[in-house]
């Protein structure tokens, strides 16, 4: 199946150029919130980008009735809706994750990148393109948040989703994990890294230096 | 020095525009104008030199820091030697603390300046100089006992995240010796804080073997403060490692367990005169510090509830690394408050903050380190309330006058 170039904009954009956490610094509350360990940033980045996903479809079906001056309740109705879905499905079958999110998930009602997203896009597209663009969103923001989970996991407890990887003779050599890594500012520090490392390879978005 | 200056120019062309290692010029550059004053001078305009270039500046500063370092190494061995109950020569513990604090000082420089010289290489500027104090401060900040690769990790954190990406030596916010500090602490804090960790029991390449005496106790006097039952202090004594008590001239010329800087109060004084008699740190900050130091502490006492709230003024200011801070991490010129008023104001919240975390926290029994990276972030912010409050008066001043006229 061919995509367009818009559609493919739509869904590969967010992964790089348009990315919502590393280029429009959205969502990052929750990136440094629920990254501590690499389970439950996969659990969120595949909320998120499922509750983005259907919140989009749903959006656009409705967009030519939802009257302009309550756009807001409509949206927030909606992915509350949808995170209520998700927080009972995460409840009845992954309860130690939910626990360990504790909030988030309630809380991504309130993600800056799905207002963002329903606002900007949904509102203004037909369903198929804002359901790619929920989807590119989504995993956009879910790669960041597993990369920072990766590495927070791995050297704030040496595991990577529970299971031991640094080997015990490290430890015995004198190795220590890094407690820093398990409090929130290592997570911005860690996002703060992949935005530099990703400036300097796309020279457009860096911004004029006077 | 002839012999010298010949080579340097005869590998110099190696390093110009089109030489094999043009990529090494800023490297070059470094140690050219390190060995030798450069002999360059501006073209154009009206220039001012003062002899206080940064390199002397921080030249100062080390010299500053020299009799903290010596008696810091001397009790090291001191404290040493006693953990292992044996009698040896002042040379011999003397020594001792050298051989312990050498690897810290040529690890912290050699990661810090390698990242500093890799820097400048790639952004192709000159070196500068700013690491030479922060390299010594480094070592003298942490429990000897710190493992090297930690402090490796440390350096290259805070020189990378700290300093270069906000643009370098001068551009700053946080002190770089203590954002060191604060990493190590909230990384590795089974190595930053306890009983553990400020005296060296193990041998140090073979030298003073010996197995630790009954009854030792390596807790520093705030830690012991910090977790007394003791209901108030009069009931309460502070005891060395070997379980004698301490006294006030102990702590005063530093033979007490902790890190090696801050230890010896008399020879941080001695860095302080030295400091101020070449204008280089701020007496002002220094003098504040202390007092925002004793308000805090004279607080404390007329409300005291336990025993360290009512652990007099004296204690506070010879123990820990409040002297330390004050003379040699508050007073740094790029993260300090740069306005004359500023100072005061900035100075007195450090001594004030230090006060209230080691009091009123008994997870962090030292609070001056994070005082000091507090105020660090408000510097800006005083200096601009000082200078627009300035601004205002004289406008205020100027508006009286031509009403006058």
């Amino acid at each position: 199946m061919g995509l367009s170039t818009k559609t493919k904009a739509a869904l590969l954009g967010p992964l790089n150029k348009n990315n919502p956490v590393i280029v429009q610094v959205l969502g990052i509350c929750s990136a440094l919130a629920v990254t501590s360990k690499l389970e439950p940033s996969l659990v969120m980045a595949v909320a998120v980008t499922l509750v983005l996903a259907a919140a989009n479809v749903i959006i656009s079906l409705l967009r030519k009735t939802i009257p302009n001056r309550i756009r807001i309740i409509v949206q927030l109705v909606v992915v509350a809706t949808l995170v209520t879905i998700v927080s009972e499905v995460l409840k009845a079958f992954a309860y130690d994750v939910n626990k360990q999110l504790s909030v988030f998930v309630g809380l991504i009602v309130t993600n800056c990148i799905l207002m963002g997203r329903l606002e900007a896009f949904a509102l203004g597209n037909g369903p198929w393109p804002s359901f790619l663009d929920g989807i590119g969103n989504g995993l956009g923001y879910g790669w960041i948040l597993v990369a920072v989970g990766f590495f927070r996991e791995l050297l704030g407890s040496g595991e990577l989703l529970g299971y031991k990887v640094i080997p015990q003779f490290m430890y015995d050599a004198g190795y220590q994990n890094n407690g820093l890594m398990m409090l929130a500012p290592m997570a911005l520090i860690l996002v703060a890294v992949i935005i530099w490392v990703h400036r300097s390879r796309n020279k457009e978005l860096q911004e004029e230096t006077n | 020095m002839k012999a010298l200056r010949n080579y340097l120019d005869k590998i110099k062309p190696n390093f110009e525009e089109g030489g094999k290692l043009h990529w090494l010029y800023s490297t070059y550059d470094a140690f050219e104008t390190f060995l030798f004053v450069p002999n360059t001078t501006s073209k154009r305009g009206v220039h001012i030199h003062d002899a206080r270039d940064s390199k002397r500046t921080m030249i100062i500063v080390i010299v500053a820091l020299i009799p903290a370092l010596l008696v810091g190494m001397y009790n090291v061995g001191l404290q040493h030697y006693m953990a292992i109950g044996q009698e040896v020569s002042l040379l011999n513990k003397f020594l001792f603390g050298l051989i312990a604090m050498l690897p810290l000082i040529v690890v912290s420089y050699v990661v810090g300046l390698g990242i500093e010289f890799a820097m400048a290489q790639v952004k192709k500027e000159e070196v500068a100089e700013g690491f030479l104090v922060s390299g010594m401060l480094i070592p003298m900040i942490v429990p000897i006992d710190t493992p090297l690769w930690m402090v490796a990790v440390a350096t290259a954190f805070s020189v990378i995240f700290a300093k270069e990406v906000f643009g370098g030596t001068g551009y700053n916010i946080f002190n770089v010796a203590l954002i060191v500090r604060a990493f190590l602490f909230f990384s590795y804090p089974s190595k930053m804080s306890g009983d553990q960790v400020w005296v060296r029991t193990a041998d140090t390449f073979g030298m003073g073997k010996g197995s630790v005496i009954d009854g030792y106790s390596g807790a520093t006097p705030l830690g012991q403060i910090a977790t007394t039952e003791a209901g108030s202090f009069s009931e309460f004594t502070f005891h060395g490692i070997t379980g004698d008590p301490l006294s006030i001239s102990d702590m005063f010329f530093g033979f007490i367990p902790g890190s090696v800087g801050e230890v010896s109060t008399f020879a941080i004084l001695l860095g302080a005169l030295i400091l101020i008699a070449t204008g280089v740190g701020s007496w002002k900050t220094m003098l504040s510090v202390f007092v925002g130091g004793a308000v805090g502490v004279l607080l404390v006492n007329t409300f005291a509830q336990n025993a360290i709230m009512e652990m007099p003024l004296y204690y506070h200011f010879l123990l820990g690394g409040f002297a330390f801070g004050a003379v040699f991490m508050a007073t740094d010129p790029v993260t300090s408050a740069r306005t004359e008023r500023g100072k005061w104001i900035y100075g007195f919240l450090i001594g004030l903050m230090a006060i209230t975390i080691r009091v009123f926290n008994p997870g962090y029994p030292e609070g001056m380190m994070l005082a000091i990276l507090l105020m660090n972030a408000f510097a800006p912010l005083i200096d601009f309330y000082v200078i627009d409050a300035n601004i205002r008066r004289r406008l205020k001043r100027a508006a009286a006058v031509s009403q006058q006229a």
